[in-house]
C-alpha cells in the first residue's frame, strides 16, 4: 500500500513538526482508544463528535489561549525591561486612556464571538441524536454541517453500579456486567491489555453505526459518569434519571474510558471498554448473546483479540 | 463597653482619645479581642496553620500518585486502623478520597478565605478607609472564634465512620448526594455539614461586619469612588458571601434532613433529585471561587501601583470590573454541570454567560499592565508575587475560557485539566496574591523587615514548584485522566511523576517561607512607617508600624482628588 506508506510518512513528518511545538496538540501520534505514555494532547478521534472537539480545541482554543498568554507575557517582559527604576527613573502619571480601554474591552468580545460560533455548533452536534437528515460538523467546525450520520439504529443502556458497569442491549432485552480485570487476570485472559482499563466483558458495538446510548445508575446507588475520550462522549449516570448521548465509531478496535464522577472507594476501578467490530460480527455476537444469555459464549463468535 | 463608647465617639467625630481605656494584655488580649488588627493577625495565623494541614494532605496525595499502582495509602490505612491485606487496601482507597475532600475543604474554607477576608480585610480595610475599627467589633470576635471549632469538626470527620466500615468523609468538597447521603451512612458527613454550617455563620457575620464598616465608617471625604481598590474588593466579596453562603447552608441542611430525618430532597426514591443539590451547591460554589480571588485582585492593584510609583490605571473600570465579575458570577453556576444532562438550550446559555466573565477579567489584567506601563518599577518582593500572580492568573483564566465551552468541556470535564485550571487560579492565583499581601504588609503588621534574599528565594522556588505541579496536569487532563483517582493507567505515569516532583520543590519553598518569617522576627530590622516610598499612598502607610492599638482617634480628612 504505497498510499498508506505515504500517509504514514506524512504522519511522521507532521508528528515531528508538532513535537517542536508542544502547545500544538496533535492527535496524530497517539495510539487509538487509550492514552499513550507521556501524551500531552487529546486522544485520537474515531467519531464525528470527537473530530469536532479536536478541531475546536486544537484548531481554535489552543491557538487563542496560547497567543493571549504569550501576549501578556510579552507585555510583562517589555515592562520589566523598559520600565524598571534604572531605565525609567521618573514615572509617568497617566491614569486613563479611553481609546485603549475601549480596545481591550471590545477585542476580547470579538475573540469570544469567534470562539462562540463553532462552540455552539460543536455543542449542538453533541446534544442532537442523528435522525439521518441532520448534517454534522465533523472536523470542519466552521461549516454548516457536511458529515452525514445515519439515524440511530441501536439502543444501549449503560448503568453505573458500585463499582462496575451494566450494559443492556435494549432491543434484545439482554444485559451483562462489565468488571475490571486485575493484573493477574489480564496476564491470563487478555495479555497486553492496559492495566486499570481492561475489563472482562467489553461493550460490543458495530462500526459505522449510530448507537443511541442511554446512561443511568442503580436507583439506590450513586452518581457515576460514562466517558469514552476517543468518542468525545461523557455523560453522568444519575440515579433516577435517564441521560442520552450517541456515537458513531468509524474504526474497529477497543476504546477505553473511565468513570468520571467520584463514586466511592473504587471510583478508579470501574473502567469502560467499548469493542467496535464489523456489522457482521456484531450481528453474530448479539444473536448469540440473546440466545445464550451468556457473554463468554457470545464473545466466542468474535475473532480473538 | 469602653471600646464601643470610644468607637461611637469617633464615628460622630468627637475626639475622645484622652479617655481611659487600657490595652489588654496576655491571653485576654487575643481571646476577648474586639480589635480588628489583633483579630486580623489571629485569622492569618489560623490560615497558616490550616494551610499546613491542607498542604500536608496534598503531599500524601502527590506521594501516592507519584507512581502507578498504590504506593502509600494501604500502608497509611494499615498503620491508622490496624488492618491488613485487602481490608487495608480498601480502607486506603477510601482514605485517599477522604484526603482529597479534606484538602479541598481546608484550603477553601480555612486557608484562603480566612487569609483574605479574615486577615487582610479585617486588618487593612478599616485602615484604608480611615476607620478606627470595624463596625461590630464583638461580632468580629465571634466570627473568628467560630472558625477553630469549624476546622476541628472537619478534621474530626476524618476519624468517624463514613461509608459502612470505613472512616472519614470521601465525597469531595462538592459532597454530591447520593454518595454523601446513602453512600456515607456514618456520622463523618454530618461532621462536615456541621463544620460548613459553622464556617458559613462565621463568614456571614464577617461579611455583615465588613459591609457595614465600609459603607458607614469611611473617613470624611472618602466617597465610594475615592475608596482604595482593596476596600472595593472586600466590599464586593462580602456581598458575594452574604448572598451565596445561605444557599449552601440551605443545601447542606436539606442534605442533613435527607440523611437523618427521612426527607427525600435529593433522593429519587422519594421523588427528589440529586441534580437539585448540584444546582444549589454551585449557585454557592461559583461565587465562592470569586470570593477566593477578588480580594487578591484588590491586593495586587495596590502592590502594582506602589512599586510602579504610579496611580492605578482605570480606577473606575477596575472597581466596576470587580462588581461585574461578582454579579455575573451568580448566573454561571451550571457550567460545572455540563455533563449532568442539561438540555441543549440551558448549556448554550451557560456557555454564553460564562464567556462574558472573560471581559471584565481581561479589563483587570490589562489595567494592571497599563498601571505598570510607564512606571518606574522596583522589583521588591511583593511586586514579584504580584507580577507572578498576573501571569499565572492569566494562564488559569484562559483555560477557564476553554472549559466554558460545553462542547470542549465534554472532553475535559472531571479530568486533571480542570484540576490544573482551578489550581492555576487558586493555588497559584489566590495564594500568590496572599503571599503578595503578606510580604507587602508584613512590615506594617509587625514593624520589621524580612530578608530580601529569603523573600526572593521563596518566590522563585515556589514559582518553579507550583508550575511544575500543575502545568503537566493540563496534559494529563487532555489525555483523559479523570480526577479524584488513587491509581491511573500506566500511560499517565510521566506527567504524574513530574507533578509530584513539583510538590517537593513547593515543600522546600514553604520551608523557606517559615524560615524567612522566623528570621525576620529574630533580626528585628525596623521597617519604619512606610518602607515602600512615595508609591504607597493609602492611609495605612501614614501610621506607625505596627499601627497603634487604636488608630485614627482624629479621623483623617480625605481631600486629594485621587485618594486611591
Amino acid at each position: 500500500m504505497v498510499t498508506g506508506q505515504f500517509f504514514r510518512k506524512m504522519g511522521a513528518v507532521s508528528a515531528a513538526a508538532m513535537a517542536l511545538m508542544p502547545m500544538l496538540a496533535s492527535a496524530q501520534e497517539a495510539g487509538r482508544g487509550h492514552p499513550e505514555p507521556g501524551q500531552f494532547h487529546l486522544q485520537e478521534s474515531v467519531t464525528p463528535i470527537m473530530d469536532s472537539i479536536v478541531a475546536f480545541h486544537d484548531g481554535i482554543l489552543m491557538w487563542t489561549i496560547t497567543l493571549i498568554v504569550l501576549f501578556v507575557l510579552a507585555l510583562l517582559v517589555v515592562i520589566v525591561v523598559r520600565f524598571n527604576a534604572k531605565a525609567n527613573p521618573v514615572p509617568a502619571r497617566f491614569t486613563h486612556n479611553t481609546l485603549i480601554e475601549v480596545i481591550w474591552t471590545v477585542v476580547p468580545i470579538l475573540i469570544l464571538v469567534v470562539i462562540a460560533i463553532p462552540s455552539f455548533g460543536v455543542l449542538s452536534d453533541q446534544m442532537t441524536v442523528p435522525d439521518g437528515e441532520r448534517k454534522y460538523l465533523g472536523a470542519n467546525i466552521f461549516s454548516l454541517g457536511e458529515v452525514e450520520v445515519p439515524e440511530a439504529t441501536i439502543t444501549i443502556k449503560a448503568s453505573g453500579e458500585q463499582w462496575y458497569w451494566n450494559y443492556e442491549y435494549v432491543d434484545q432485552g439482554v444485559a451483562f456486567d462489565s468488571n475490571i480485570l486485575s493484573e493477574a487476570e489480564i496476564a491470563e485472559l487478555k495479555p497486553g491489555q492496559p492495566r486499570l482499563l481492561a475489563v472482562n466483558n467489553e461493550l460490543v458495538v458495530p462500526v459505522d453505526t449510530t448507537v443511541r446510548l442511554q446512561v443511568t445508575a442503580s436507583p439506590t446507588g450513586v452518581i457515576h459518569a460514562f466517558a469514552v475520550p476517543s468518542f468525545g462522549i461523557k455523560v453522568d449516570a444519575v440515579p433516577g434519571r435517564l441521560n442520552e448521548t450517541w456515537f458513531n465509531a468509524r474504526e474497529t478496535g477497543i476504546y477505553y474510558g473511565q468513570c468520571s464522577e467520584l463514586c466511592g472507594k473504587d471510583h478508579a476501578y470501574m473502567p469502560i471498554a467499548v469493542r467496535v467490530v464489523s456489522a457482521d460480527e456484531y450481528e453474530a455476537f448479539v444473536a448469540a448473546l440473546a440466545e445464550s444469555r451468556n457473554y463468554d459464549t457470545a464473545a466466542a463468535v468474535l475473532p480473538a483479540l | 463597653m469602653a471600646n464601643t463608647a470610644n468607637l461611637e465617639a469617633h464615628a460622630t467625630g468627637h475626639d475622645h482619645a484622652s479617655h481611659g481605656h487600657h490595652t489588654p494584655t496576655g491571653w485576654r488580649r487575643w481571646v476577648y479581642s474586639t480589635n480588628h488588627k489583633d483579630i486580623g493577625i489571629m485569622y492569618l495565623v489560623f490560615s497558616i496553620i490550616a494551610g499546613v494541614i491542607g498542604g500536608l494532605l496534598s503531599g500524601a496525595m502527590r506521594l501516592e500518585l507519584q507512581e502507578p499502582g498504590i504506593q502509600i495509602f494501604h500502608g497509611l490505612a494499615a498503620m491508622s486502623y490496624g488492618l491488613e491485606g485487602d481490608a487495608a487496601l480498601d480502607a486506603g482507597k477510601h482514605m485517599f478520597n477522604v484526603f482529597v475532600s479534606a484538602h479541598a475543604l481546608i484550603m477553601v474554607f480555612f486557608t484562603v478565605m480566612p487569609a483574605t477576608m479574615g486577615g487582610f480585610a479585617n486588618y487593612f480595610a478599616p485602615l484604608m478607609i480611615g476607620a478606627p475599627d470595624t463596625a461590630f467589633p464583638r461580632i468580629n470576635n465571634v466570627a473568628f472564634w467560630l472558625l477553630p471549632p469549624a476546622l476541628l469538626l472537619t478534621v474530626m470527620s476524618m476519624f468517624f465512620e463514613g461509608p459502612s466500615g470505613a472512616l472519614g468523609f470521601g465525597g469531595g468538597w462538592t459532597a454530591y448526594p447520593p454518595l454523601s447521603t446513602s453512600g456515607h451512612p456514618g456520622p463523618a458527613t454530618d461532621f462536615v455539614i456541621f463544620s460548613l454550617h459553622v464556617a458559613g455563620v462565621s463568614s456571614i457575620l464577617g461579611a455583615i461586619n465588613l459591609i457595614t464598616t465600609i459603607l458607614n465608617m469611611r473617613a470624611p471625604g472618602m466617597t465610594l469612588h475615592k475608596m482604595p481598590l482593596f476596600a472595593w474588593s472586600v466590599l464586593v466579596t462580602a456581598f458575594l458571601l452574604l448572598l451565596a453562603l445561605p444557599v449552601l447552608a440551605g443545601a447542606i441542611t436539606m442534605m442533613l434532613t435527607d440523611r437523618n430525618f427521612g426527607t427525600t430532597f435529593f433522593n429519587p426514591d422519594g421523588g427528589g433529585d440529586p441534580i437539585l443539590y448540584q444546582h444549589l451547591f454551585w449557585f454557592f460554589g461559583h461565587p465562592e471561587v470569586y470570593i477566593m480571588i477578588l480580594p487578591g485582585f484588590g491586593i495586587v492593584s495596590h502592590i502594582v501601583a506602589t512599586f510602579s510609583r504610579k496611580p492605578v490605571f482605570g480606577y473606575m473600570a477596575m472597581a466596576y470590573a470587580m462588581v461585574a465579575i461578582g454579579f455575573v458570577g451568580f448566573v454561571v453556576w451550571a457550567h460545572h454541570m455540563y455533563t449532568t444532562g442539561l438540555s441543549l438550550d440551558v448549556q448554550r446559555y451557560f456557555v454564553a454567560a460564562t464567556m462574558v466573565i472573560a471581559v471584565p477579567t481581561g479589563v483587570k489584567i490589562f489595567s494592571w499592565i497599563a498601571t505598570m506601563w510607564g512606571g518606574s518599577i522596583t522589583f521588591r518582593i511583593p511586586m514579584l508575587w504580584a507580577i507572578g500572580f498576573i501571569f499565572l492568573f492569566t494562564v488559569g483564566g484562559v483555560t477557564g475560557v476553554v472549559l466554558a465551552n460545553a462542547g470542549a468541556d465534554r472532553a475535559l470535564h472531571d479530568t486533571y485539566y480542570v484540576v490544573a485550571h482551578f489550581h492555576y487560579v487558586l493555588s497559584l492565583g489566590a495564594v500568590f496574591s496572599i503571599f503578595a499581601g503578606w510580604y507587602y504588609w508584613y512590615p506594617k503588621m509587625f514593624g520589621y523587615m524580612y530578608s530580601e534574599f529569603l523573600g526572593k528565594l521563596h518566590f522563585w522556588v515556589m514559582f518553579a514548584g507550583v508550575n511544575l505541579i500543575f502545568f503537566p496536569q493540563h496534559f494529563l487532563g487532555l489525555a483523559g485522566m479523570p480526577r479524584r483517582y488513587i491509581d491511573y493507567p500506566d500511560a499517565f505515569a510521566l506527567w504524574n511523576r513530574v507533578s509530584s516532583v513539583g510538590y517537593y520543590v513547593t515543600f522546600v519553598a514553604m520551608i523557606i517561607f517559615f524560615y524567612a518569617t522566623w528570621e525576620a522576627s529574630r533580626k528585628k530590622r525596623p521597617a519604619g512607617n512606610n518602607p515602600w516610598g512615595d508609591g504607597a499612598t493609602t492611609l495605612e502607610w501614614t501610621l506607625s508600624s505596627p499601627p497603634p492599638f487604636h488608630q485614627f482617634s482624629t479621623l483623617p480628612k480625605i481631600e486629594s482628588k485621587d485618594a486611591h
